[in-house]
């Protein structure tokens, strides 16, 4: 999007909004993309909980705002963000809105037309699909006036040598063609769309009543340790399966090895959102997540050797 | 002539904290390669039975018995490679 949509449309003076929150992808790139055409990026804050503050991110939109880009669920925390309030406030200014669903669309039912997103982006490899494959959706009447990202085969309609003019006329193809220049990740659309399939039989209410119970059950065992910290807000109605924590005396790096060692992986580190540990004031965090294919009794193993972690 | 290569499938920078390297040993050769570091480095301490700390040429770190090991200090790429050779070759 930025390198698509942003280096066409924003220049000096426009306003790019985002959240502390966001994971560095949807970071990065509009502070790559201002380097060079020299706009402006704010970034609304988070409260200590991780909670979205909607008041600031709400107080930031003003008539140069462009685009407002917003985590639908924090990759960190697994708050979910009223990502259709926020559309609604950036339409009333004139703004559109990106949604990264990254962390929503595997685990969530998520109607792009209740929430009146303008863009949507999400990854194949969250949701049991291939990695180097993800989607965009964007509503037509703004995919049919973005230029194209990259240029080559299939992304033309026509390519016409005009002799004597030294040049080619050129007509795009209709979106989503005209976004997919050359040979297409074959294999990596067809497994996605497998994915897909499979999650639709289980069915996204399922998936995400599962992932709660399992976050539920996971914080209340957890609670039962006295040197881990949980972090993120205590609301688990709005979350969803990811478990951010730190271990007192212990990095997140050997967190993670020494579960590593019992066959049970998490994560550590910053997750790919630095900011948002700023605002939690950590030097890392461990992060335990779920998905449907986990059981309590996994969550029963992982809590055995978390009580092992606490007497090291 | 056997290299750090043949023992290591992997090395990569932590993110957060104190920056670190995590190395993981081959998994038919971690064995060896734990065999070898406890020969030359200094045992520190030994948490659960599963981390074992040392300290070699002035370099703290902590070796897993799952074959992962993270050193903390490290300045550079060669200045990893140089200590993983000292320990294993």
């Amino acid at each position: 999007m930025a390198y698509s949509w942003g280096l066409r449309n924003l220049k000096n003076g426009d306003e790019v909004l985002v959240s502390l929150m966001e994971h560095h992808s949807n970071i990065v790139p509009w502070e790559l993309i201002s380097k060079i055409n020299g706009f402006t990026i704010k970034y609304a804050k988070v409260n200590n909980d991780g909670t979205l503050n909607y008041e600031d991110f709400e107080s930031k939109f003003s008539s140069k705002t462009k685009i407002a880009c917003l985590s639908h669920v924090s990759n960190v925390s697994s708050v979910v963000n009223d990502v259709k309030r926020i559309a609604k406030v950036a339409h009333e200014h004139g703004a559109l809105m990106l949604v990264d669903g990254a962390q929503s669309v595997p685990h969530m039912r998520v109607d792009v037309r209740d929430l009146n997103m303008d863009f949507l982006a999400f990854s194949g490899h969250k949701m049991l699909g291939p990695t180097g494959i993800g989607v965009l959706y964007g509503k037509k009447e703004h995919l049919e006036k973005m230029e194209p990202f990259q240029g080559g085969g299939e992304m033309i309609r026509d390519v016409s040598f005009r002799q004597g003019r030294e040049q080619c006329d050129i007509t795009w193809n209709d979106p989503p063609w005209k976004f997919e220049a050359g040979t297409p990740d074959i294999c990596g659309g067809i497994a996605l769309m497998e994915a897909v399939k499979y999650l639709e039989r289980i069915g996204m209410a399922e998936v995400l009543k599962h992932e709660k119970s399992l976050t539920e059950y996971a914080v209340k065992r957890m609670q039962e340790c006295s040197k881990v910290t949980l972090h993120g807000p205590s609301d688990l109605s709005t979350r969803c399966g990811i478990i951010p924590f730190t271990v007192e005396g212990m990095s997140s790096h050997d967190v993670a090895l020494f579960f590593d060692t019992y066959g049970i992986m998490i994560r550590s580190g910053f997750h790919c959102a630095q900011p948002l540990h700023q605002v939690f004031k950590l030097q890392s965090s461990a992060r335990t997540s779920f998905y449907i294919y986990n059981t309590r009794e996994e969550i029963d193993r992982f809590i055995e050797v978390l009580k092992e972690i606490e007497q090291v | 002539m056997p290299t750090v290569e043949d023992y290591v499938a992997r090395i990569e920078e932590t993110c957060g904290e104190e920056k670190g390297v995590i190395v993981t040993f081959k998994y038919d050769k971690k064995d060896d390669a734990i065999a070898k570091i406890r020969k030359k480095a200094q045992l520190k301490n030994s948490l659960s039975g599963i981390i074992f700390e040392f300290a070699f040429r002035g370099i703290s770190f902590r070796l897993f018995s799952s074959g992962k090991a993270i050193f903390k200090g490290i300045k550079s790429k060669e200045a990893m490679h140089d200590i993983l050779a000292a320990l294993l070759l």
